[in-house]
Parts: structure tokens; sequence; C-alpha cells
């Protein structure tokens, strides 16, 4: 019986110390001078390494929680009314700028700005000055070369290769109603190939895709798994499994190829507003951009003299193509492809 | 007037004069002196806070039958409390963060108006001893035959759903409704829920694909099925028969349900994908050509059974134990052959308990996510639909809504079939009565399909555990098979500072705060769900079936929509608790509850009534009765609420990954972060390590909570404990 008793106390007492426990953490997570909240959009060994630096670099504390572009959008959308964070740092520029677009995001000027590249810069003019590019990294696709040895596949050079018969069933891509990424693949083909030809290519590329996968970067993992031949993703995502020494060679196609800015916007009605323009400020820097390569994540950085990691893809090697920002992230037309995909792409019969 | 009302009125006052009515501002350092008088409600009410100060009428009316002793108290204390709990929730929800949160409150009185921040303990304190007092007024005036404990109970059941389930649900599937600027659009809903991708029917005629409904209605059903046959084949082999490893199977089938999400799926890829173990073998050996059928219904459904058949197994074994033997005896005397017992009278007595298991089967499969994500393929089922509704391309919450309400549709409906099927029959089977002879071993064709189905089962179990524990040790799982514990470095590394030891290790941070949150949330999630199901099967009140559906809304909606609804309702006073750990326990409790409440329900249901009645009749109270009576013959419920919300809270994902701060990150949210940057090993390394820490749990509970001693005497006729030790 005594058994009973300690059960009925110890659920009584975890009750009030859960109660008591929380509520006074909840209220001494201060933000009081000296803190900012960040949501980070990139790897965990990025952010951290960027909160660190930071931390040590000004004082301020940090308390970054790390999810993907597209949940740090939900998140950020969900408490306007009462917003948590402070700055968004990172992550593919779509939800930035849909951020940007209903007003969750505040316009910023930052001194640093003259010292990007101008895609990044052309991102924060489309965007009325609400977000700003922080890294760059172009689509393009990889393939195992292993099994292509062992199936005597020619090494594929373009989109094009994608289509011979060779690879039935050995394309991976991700799937552009849940992955930015294979959105940013259909507005470049769209792009490069005018959009009846582009999705001419699109269906006939169906006939070779084994799976839509959920997540973007799903592709570049299944290819050095050995799971699929080739698969399509951001280069830079290819590049962390041929480092981790997977048999997996990146290509970036030669008609040319679409690429993803990585942004950066500051939550309207921050609380910590000075330390997050000050976070801004130092983001943009060539010293805090050259954590990237050392944290193993290969984008191109923003800034003009950020030195760019050997391992990333050469941009020089790379035909980008003039990716218009502004009319392929807009919801509406994001919208309308994303519905004329499903109804004459996906449901395709093999 | 009893003592207890008496309390809980002093507590109203309390709540209200003394302890602070907000919560700290979080950039606020709160002195002594803030705590106590200063913050209160009544200091802030006569500081301009007006709108607190009509609070004084219902405190003070419950004062009233304490001053007179001929006042008629339970009518003054239903006033008070209706009146206290009214006035607080419409001074709440109309004075927001910024004034006036009603157009029309704008309108009449000029913007922005009067502001305030969230409640905090005061507020809280005030509200629940209104809440008490209201139930123990309506005990006063006869309702539940007057026992306070039960009111109380039902209330407090009652005011936890609607606060945690019922008010964050309605927020969010309100905006089914919506366009996505907010405003109010029932056409959209139409056009959204009509719309082929859920609804198409392509399959049956052509190769084209099926809508995601059909989908996932199939894949639930099949999963369902197969994890309570699975489950009772266990249940069966553990309790009927002399099966030498027995206990090795139990602790087998437990493995996966306390298997991190992803790393079965994980370790089924590297099995059976194309370039899986097994995969290989088969084309070396025997020349079956490699293909990617494990992506598609084939895997989530092998993902599904592996995960959840543990789920089944723990409804059932507690009802196969509690079979009465007398009533086997009573056929077998009849000369039933051992086959026709079975059929016609064992198997009917688990009929709570195998409804019970399908319907969990059902909703579980229904609600995965973590399985589907990696193995789905090209079947598309609606968790993951709705996980990518929200944060994917599309970014349409309405469209999430939509789908939600189709999911929570097929959840009711399975609900309701469970119902139909279990009828008004009569389950009883452990009764007062003293010893009630020895459990029948099984036919022999029963134990041979159940030895059939679990033992190839337990065998597979075995392989997918090996990938795993191999896969934690070497470098790349897959490609690179060099022995390393450079996972385990990086997450779990510490390092010896001047000042003592310093948990330098990646993982650490997260690991510290999912224990702690899975600590707190386990005991509190199994006393409310077994307090439920007390409630719902040895009490009659009206609106019992509303009460038990509320019960099940929160498991049956999708945990992605689960954790935008608690953002949207609990980021804005009166109740501000987002970024605490305080929401992510709540969220665990009333999401897992309802697991509590099944296996109650299932076990308490053979539990012959005339147990309590005796004690009540002996004058022992209701609350008595339930602590000495019924709780010691709950332990089988007991424990499998206490691991199933206890693992739940360590490896739930969809629903907390919005509800994660910096300080209160979660394991499962750094598993999935790995696992989206390709980092395999490093994720099944930290779950190899928190599969460890949730064995020891359960040990723990396992021995903290201890068995039922039945008066079942053993099939092998050891000495057994008498019927009177069950009931201390």
């Amino acid at each position: 019986m005594e058994l009973k008793k300690t059960f009925a106390a110890a659920t009584m007492l975890a009750g009030t110390m859960t109660a008591l426990s929380f509520m006074s953490a909840g209220a001494a997570q201060a933000q009081a001078q000296g803190e900012l909240v960040m949501y980070c959009g990139v790897q965990e060994e990025w952010c951290r390494a960027m909160t660190t630096a930071f931390e040590r670099e000004t004082g301020i504390k940090v308390s970054m929680t790390r999810k993907s572009a597209g949940e740090v959008y939900a998140q950020v959308k969900a408490e306007a009314a009462n917003p948590r964070a402070d700055i968004w740092w990172g992550g593919t520029g779509d939800p930035h700028m849909q951020a940007a677009e209903e007003g969750l995001t505040v316009e910023y000027k930052s001194p640093k700005l003259g010292e990007l590249q101008d895609w990044a810069v052309r991102q924060w003019e489309q965007s009325k000055q609400r977000t700003v590019g922080i890294y760059s990294g172009a689509l393009g696709f990889g393939y195992n070369t292993d099994l292509a040895k062992s199936n005597n596949i020619a090494e594929p050079k373009c989109w094009a290769d994608l289509l011979k018969a060779e690879f039935k069933d050995e394309v991976q891509v991700a799937d552009p109603n849940s992955s930015g990424t294979a959105y940013t693949l259909l507005a470049t083909i769209v792009q490069i190939m005018g959009e009846d030809k582009g999705f001419e290519y699109l269906k006939a590329l169906h006939k070779n895709v084994n799976q839509y996968t959920k997540s973007g970067a799903a592709p570049a993992k299944a290819m050095a798994l050995g799971e699929t031949t080739a698969g399509i993703a951001f280069m830079h995502d290819i590049v962390t499994m041929v480092v981790d020494k997977a048999p997996v060679k990146v290509v970036a196609p030669c008609e040319g190829t679409g690429y993803e800015i990585g942004s950066m916007s500051l939550i309207k009605g921050a609380k910590n507003m000075d330390n997050a323009k000050k976070f801004y400020d130092w983001a943009l820097t060539a010293d805090a951009q050259k954590l990237g390569a050392d944290a193993k994540s290969y984008q191109v950085p923003s800034n003009k003299s950020t030195p760019i990691p050997p391992q990333s893809p050469k941009l020089s090697d790379i035909k980008l193509i003039n990716f218009d920002f502004a009319k392929y992230g807009s919801s509406a037309e994001r919208k309308r492809l994303l519905s004329k995909w499903d109804n004459e792409v996906k449901n395709l019969p093999k | 007037m009893s003592r207890a009302t008496l309390g809980w009125i002093v507590l109203s006052w309390v709540g209200f004069a003394l302890l602070p009515w907000y919560g700290f501002d979080r950039s606020a350092a709160p002195t002594l002196a803030d705590y106590f008088i200063s913050g209160s409600g009544l200091v802030h009410g006569l500081r301009g806070a007006w709108w607190l100060l009509p609070i004084l009428v219902p405190l003070g009316m419950a004062l009233i039958p304490v001053a007179r002793s001929s006042a008629r108290p339970g009518t003054w204390l239903v006033a008070s409390g209706l009146l206290g709990l009214a006035l607080i929730v419409l001074q709440g929800f109309t004075i927001g963060l910024n004034g006036w949160t009603l157009d029309i409150l704008r309108a009449l009185f000029g913007e922005p108006g009067p502001n305030q921040a969230g409640m905090g303990y005061g507020a809280a304190l005030t509200s629940a001893s209104f809440l008490i007092v209201l139930c123990h007024g309506l005990a006063a005036r006869g309702w539940c035959r007057g026992d306070t404990f039960v009111t109380s109970s039902i209330g407090v059941v009652i005011a936890l759903i609607i606060v945690f389930v019922f008010f964050p649900v309605t927020t969010i599937l309100a905006s089914a409704f919506a366009d996505n600027s907010g405003n109010f659009a029932p056409s959209e809903f139409v056009a959204k829920f009509m719309d082929k991708s859920i609804w198409g029917l392509d399959c049956l005629s052509s190769d084209l694909r099926c809508g995601v409904a059909w989908n996932t209605l199939f894949l639930g059903l099949l999963v369902a099925f197969g994890t309570t046959a699975l489950g009772l084949a266990f249940a069966l082999i553990a309790t009927r028969t002399e099966f030498r490893y027995k206990k090795l199977l139990r602790v087998m089938s437990i493995l996966p349900i306390i298997t991190p999400p992803f790393v079965i799926g994980l370790a089924l890829i590297l099995l059976f994908g194309r370039s899986g173990a097994l995969s290989a073998v088969l084309w070396e050996w025997f020349g079956v050509p490699r293909s990617r059928w494990i992506y598609g219904l084939p895997g989530v459904l092998i993902a599904q059974l592996l995960a959840f058949t543990p789920i089944a197994f723990l409804v059932l074994i507690g009802v196969v134990q509690g079979i009465s033997p007398t009533l086997e005896e009573a056929s077998q005397t009849l000369r039933a052959k051992s086959w026709t017992t079975f059929w016609t009278v064992t198997l009917p007595l688990m009929r709570p308990g195998l409804a019970n298991a399908f319907l969990l089967g059902f909703v579980e499969s229904l609600a995965d996510f973590g399985n589907p994500l990696v193995l789905a393929g090209n079947y598309e089922v609606l968790s993951t639909k709705i996980f990518f509704a929200v944060v994917g391309a599309q970014q349409d919450q309405g469209r999430a809504a939509v789908l939600s309400i189709i999911l929570l549709a097929f959840t009711l409906g399975a609900f309701w079939l469970q119902h139909a099927w279990l009828g008004k029959k009569v389950y009883t089977t452990v009764t007062g009565k003293g010893d009630s002879g020895i459990p029948l071993p099984l036919p022999r064709r029963v134990a041979l399909a159940s030895y059939f189905t679990a033992i190839p089962w337990a065998l597979f179990t075995v392989a997918v555990y090996a990938i795993i524990i191999v896969g934690a040790f070497v470098r790349s799982m897959g490609r690179d098979y060099t022995p390393t514990f450079e996972h385990f470095i990086t997450a779990f590394r510490v390092e010896r500072a001047d000042w003592g030891l310093y948990f330098s290790g990646s993982a650490w941070n997260s690991f510290f705060a999912t224990v702690k949150v899975a600590a707190l949330s386990a005991p509190l999630t199994a006393a409310i769900g077994l307090l439920t199901a007390y409630l719902l099967t040895r009490q009659r009140f009206s609106g019992q079936r509303s009460f038990e559906f509320g019960t099940l809304l929160s498991f049956a909606i999708p945990g992605t929509v689960v954790g935008v609804s608690y953002i949207l309702a609990f980021n804005v006073p009166p109740i501000e608790i987002t970024g605490t750990g305080f929401i992510l326990v709540m969220c665990f409790v009333f999401r897992n509850m309802p697991v509590g409440v099944r296996s109650g329900i299932a076990t308490l249901s053979q539990i012959d009534k005339s147990l309590d009645e005796a004690s009540l009749t002996l004058g022992a109270r209701s609350f008595t009765t339930m602590r000495r009576v019924v709780l010691p013959l709950l332990r089988p419920a007991i424990v499998a609420s206490l691991v199933y919300s206890f693992v739940r809270a360590m490896t739930a994902v969809s629903a907390v990954i919005f509800l994660v701060t910096a300080e209160y990150n979660m394991a499962t949210t750094y598993i999935v972060g790995r696992v989206e940057a390709g980092e395999f090993g490093l994720a099944i390394a930290y779950s190899t390590a928190l599969i460890l820490v949730m064995l020891l749990a359960i040990v723990a509970i396992q021995l903290v909570v201890g068995e039922r001693r039945l008066g079942r005497r053993s099939a092998s006729g050891a000495p057994s404990p008498i019927a009177v030790q069950a009931i201390p």
C-alpha cells in the first residue's frame, strides 16, 4: 500500500515541480540587454559556429534554435501576434521572400551592403529591403560513380542527359510541393527552356524518376548510399557527400542552372532589435561568412571579400541563369506552377 | 461545509490577493515583493486594472455559506464558481497584449484600450479554486451522489481537456474555412476538400495513383490488423505457454517502441534497400535482382508493424492475464474441445483488448510521421502531406487543416466502429471471488499459429537492431565499415574543467532537456489518463460520450497540426506559455493521455464493479476505493501508460518541431537535423543512447509499480499468491 501512496505523492510532486520549474524558467528566460533570439535555417554545425563566434565577439548571448527554412517560416507566421525571435538567419530564399511579402519581417539597410555580391543586393531590393542574401548555392545533379561504372552509363553532363533511356528509374529528385530545392528545379527548367518546352522536359524526366522524395537534400544521400544512380539537388549538398568520401560526382549542367539565395531577415516586432541589427551587420562581414566552410557547408558566401571554400563548386565552371526571384518567388506564380506540375507531370503514368 | 471546500475557498483568495496575478515578463527580474501581495490581482485591480475587481464578487459569494450556516451552500458555491470562471475567461480573452482583442470593442471604446500580460500563478490558482468550488457546489446539490471527489475529478479533467485540447485544436481547424489572408471562405474549404489528389481512385482502373485519403486508410487498416494479430500472438505466448525464452520475447517486442523515429526506417533501408545488406546477399547467392520495393507501401507497412506491435502487446497482455480461467474451465467441464473453448470463450472475452489494440494501431498508423517520411517513396499519406502543407513550398495552412479534418474523421470512424462492435456486453472476469482455477493451455493450432507469427517476427526485429547497433559504431553505414567511436564522442563528450565536469558533446543539451520533459510528463499522463478511464467506466454522467471523444481528439490530430495549434493558442495572453518547457510537458501529456485512457478502460472493464461496491459498502469513500482497490488491480495499465508516455515524450517528432527553443531543444529534433545533414552515424549513435535510457526507465517503472497479482494459479502448478493479496 505504501507503494500507491508513493505513486500518488510522486505524481503530485511531479505536477507541482513541472509547473514551478517551467514557469519560473519561462520567467527567467530573460531577454534583457545583451540577448538575441535567433532562428537558424542551415545545418546545425554552421548555426553553432555562428552563435559562438558572435557571442565571443560581442558578449551578446544568443539563443539559437535550428529548423528548416519552411519550419521557421511557419513558426514566425504563427507567432506573428507576439514574436519570439529577433533574427532569422539562413535557409533558402523563398520562405524569406514569402515572409517579406506578408510583412512578417522589416526593412533594414545595413552599412555592409556595399561589400556584397550583386545577387545578394538584388535579393534585398526585390524584397523591398526586407531580406538580404548571405550565401548562394547552384542547383545541379550528381551521380554515383560505382553504379554508373557497373551499368556502363556514360558521364551525364547536361540536363538533357538525364532523359536518356539508361537512366530509366535511376533519377531521384524531391517533390516541388514539399521541397524548395525541387521548386527551384521547376522554376529553373521553365526559365531555361520556356514554360511549354520545360514541362515537356519534366514529363520526360518523370519516366526516369524512381522517387519524388520529401526533402530536397534526400537525393544526395540516396546517391551516396547507392539507392539511386543520379540525383538532383543543390550542388553544395552533394559536395558534402563527396567530402564524406562517398563515390559521388557533382555535375554542373551544361545548359546552365538556377540557384538559391540563402537569406537573412529581421523579425517584425523583435524584442532585441538593436542586437539583431548588430548580428545582421556582423553576419555580412567576410570574417563571419568564413565560418561556413569550417562547418562543412560549401555554399558561396555573399561578401565579395570572403574566400570561397576550395571544395565549393567553382562558380566559373557553372553557367548561372539570370534567375527571376521576384516572379518565381511570388506566391501566386508558385501556386500556379505547382498545380500545373501536379496535374500534368506528377500524375502521369510511368 | 467540509474542510476541503473551505480550503479551496481560502486558496481562491490566496491566488487573488497574495500571489502574482500576471506571469513575469521575460526581461523582468522579479523580487520577493513581486511574488507576494504587490503583484497580486487585488493590488493590480486597485492600481488601475479595473477589470480585475469584479472577481471580488464571486470570491465574496463563496464566503456567504461559510458565514451563514442557514444559506444553501450548494447554490452559492455553484454560483460563485461559475461567475468567477466566467469573469476570468471574459477579461482574459477580451483584453490582450496590445489592447482590445475584438474589433467591436475597439470600435465601441476606442483603440487600443487597456492591455495586460499573460496569466501567472495567482490567476492559475484562483481559476483552479473556482473550478473546484463549483464542483463541490454541484456535489452538494446531489450530483454524482454527492461525491466531491468524483465531481471534482470530472471537472478538472474536462477543464484540462478544454484548455489543452479543444481550445488549440479549434483555433487551427478554423483556418480550414479561411483563405490565406484569414478571411472566412467556405468555398475554399469545399474546393480543397474535394481535391482529386485526396479522393482520386485512379489506382483501381489504371497504374495511376490513388488519392492520399485512400492510401492512408488502406495502410491504417493493414497496420491495425497486423499489429493486433502480432500483439495477440506475443501476449498469448507470454501468458499461456511454457515457451522457454518468454522473457527474451517480451524484451524484443518492447524494443521497437523505444526506438526513436527514422531509425527503423534507416535500418530497413540499410537491410532491404537496393544497396542493402540483405539485398546484396540475395543477389549474390540467389540471383534475386536488386530493386527498390522497400520504398512505398511495403516499407511503411513493415516499419509501422515493427513500431506499433508493442503497443498492441502492452494493451493485450493485461487483458489476456485478466481473463478468468473459471469460465474456460466451465466450458471444458461441459465437454467443449480446447479449440471450441478458445474460440467461443477466451477470444470473445478478449474483445475489449482486441478492439482497443486495433483502434490504437489504426490511429498510430494514421498519425505516424517519421516512417512515411523516410520510406513512403511515392506512396503518399496524410501525415506527411499535412506536414509539408505547412512547411513545404506550398505554405498553405488551410490545406493542412482540411487534410487534418479528414484524418480526424477517419479516427472518429474507427472509434465509433469500436464502440459498435463491443456493444453493451459484459467482459468482467476479475472478481472478488477467490481462486479461479488454472488457465488452460492454448489449443495446439493456436499455439502453433502464435509461434509461427511471433518467432520469425522476433528474429526480424533482432536483425533490424543488429543493423542499428552496428550503425552506431562504424564510420558510415553502408559505405565504410571502419569501426569507430567518433559518433559517440561528438555527441557525448565530457571534459574535465577546473570547476568540474563540462559536458561539451553536441547532444548533451537536448539530451538533458528531453529526459527532464519525459520524466515530468510520464507520471502526469498516467495519472490523468487513468483517472479519466476510471470516470468513464465507473461513473455515469451525462455527456460521457463526448467527454470520451474529447480525450481522443488530440491523439487523432497529426503532430504538426498540434504543434502549430499550440503556438497559435498559447503564444498570446491569457495563457502565454510558448518558449517554456511547460508547454512541451502539456503537449505530451495531452497527446499521450489517450493510451492511458484506453489501456485503463480495457483493464477496468474486466474488473468486477462489486469489488468497488464492497469497498464503498464498508464505508470507504470513492477516493479511498480508487486508491486501495482499483489502482492495485490497474498495475498493468499503469505500467503501460507510464512506459508509453515516457517513451513517446522522448521519441515524438512532428508535434515538438515548433515548440522547441534554444533552452528546451528535444533529442528528436536534433536527430532530424542530423538525418537531414546525412550524418546517419551520429543520428543512430544518439538513438542507441536514448534506447538505453528508455530501457532503464522501463525497468525502473516496472520495479516501482510492481506486478499485479491476481488469484490465478499458473499452469505449471507453482505455488501462487492467493486472491486476498491482490486487494491489500
